[in-house]
């Protein structure tokens, strides 16, 4: 934390093997993610009771509400892309929650993470769209009623425009959850070394802290958010690879 | 007979619409959401997030085109012109995604055929 009275804020995110093995914390945070996914539905669906209980209500929310997502975004051929669209919003909703915790770590504030993530939908649209479409579907990059003189400049740009969604989709996942940590490590760090530093200096620090609770609240909005924009927009751009145009 | 006719015809209109905005003043329908989800959520966003979304469109899409224009040029023997080239077009393709996230959509049906981009 506050090293040398210095705040040192990144080193949060180092990856540290676990018990000596090729294995980082990060891995198993992402399985206890998995664990804890895989749990929630099976432990909550177990009772299979008409009147859903607490644990089965979140399960059957999380279920109804991801598949709405998915018919409503994508259409009637969403229901085909639920079990991976629940998948991600899962995965990345158990790392940003299981990240608020002390002395946990974010694996969704790593960008090999989330670009690997975004690198998997993006290729998985551009297969669904060839699939379904075939050789059709390179019309996308051609926008209607252009004159053909300006394609050559058009096309390029309609390229780039749909590979820059690799880098946004990745970026703004990883941007929310590391700025999100490294705030509240910054003001962590004030109320270490504020407090050392005097009893002047309490008052402060207790509104550091103060400023660290609230920013707790928030880091629980922007993780329930992130997901569900991250899952969103992939519904989003199967969309468009479902309906080309 | 008079509840009848007091019920179904004049007051069952206003009735619903009375029922109508007490559910949405108590959060209990949620239509706004609705709208701004298909554009990719613009609508109910904050001044801060709409800043943050439009620099991280704007951004990415130059992000992946000097990548491209240096590739390009690295297998080309080194030349310029080619991230020369991909920066214009990687600026245009951000202001062309930032106009993606606002353009202006007649209705919805429009959006759902332009494939909502």
């Amino acid at each position: 934390m506050a090293a040398g009275g210095s705040i040192d804020a990144l080193s949060q995110f180092k990856l540290e093997p676990v018990l000596g093995l090729d294995f980082t914390q990060s891995n198993v945070m992402m399985v206890v993610a998995g664990v804890l996914t895989f749990g929630l539905l099976w432990l909550g669906m177990r009772p299979r009771a008409m009147v859903p209980g607490r644990l089965q209500s979140a399960a059957e929310m999380a279920y109804e509400t991801v598949l709405g997502m998915c018919t409503e975004t994508i259409g009637p051929e969403g229901r085909a892309f639920f079990p991976f669209v629940f998948t991600l919003f899962f995965f990345i909703l158990f790392g940003n929650l299981l990240g608020v915790f002390p002395f946990f770590f974010t694996y969704t504030s790593h960008i090999a993470v989330t670009l690997a993530l975004t690198v998997f939908v993006v290729g998985l649209v551009t297969v669904v769209a060839i699939r379904i479409h075939g050789w059709h579907f390179f019309s996308y990059f051609v926008p209607q009623g252009v004159p053909g003189a300006l394609l050559p400049l058009l096309v390029p740009i309609e390229v780039l425009s749909y590979l820059s969604r690799l880098i946004s989709l990745s970026v703004r996942l990883f941007a929310n959850m590391m700025a999100g940590h490294v705030m509240l490590e910054v003001f962590g760090a004030f109320v270490v070394m504020l407090g050392a530093a005097g009893v002047i200096f309490w008052i402060p620090a207790g509104f550091s802290l103060a400023v660290n609770v609230a920013l707790i609240g928030f880091e629980l909005l922007v993780a329930t958010l992130q997901a569900y924009v991250f899952a969103i927009l992939t519904c989003i751009y199967l969309h468009d690879a479902v309906h080309l145009h | 007979m008079s509840e009848e006719s007091g019920e179904d015809e004049p007051t069952s209109p206003s009735f619903e619409e009375r029922l109508r905005a007490a559910r949405s003043r108590q959060g209990l329908d949620a239509p706004p959401p609705l709208t701004g989800r298909d554009t990719g959520d613009v609508g109910g966003m904050s001044p801060w997030g709409i800043g943050l979304r439009v620099g991280i469109e704007m951004v990415s899409a130059l992000v992946v085109a000097v990548a491209i224009g240096w590739g390009l040029g690295y297998l080309f023997g080194g030349k310029p012109i080619f991230i020369a080239v991909f920066v214009l077009l990687g600026g245009a393709a951000g202001i062309l995604n930032v106009w993606r996230l606002f353009a202006p959509r007649p209705t919805r049906d429009r959006k759902v055929q332009d494939g909502g981009r």
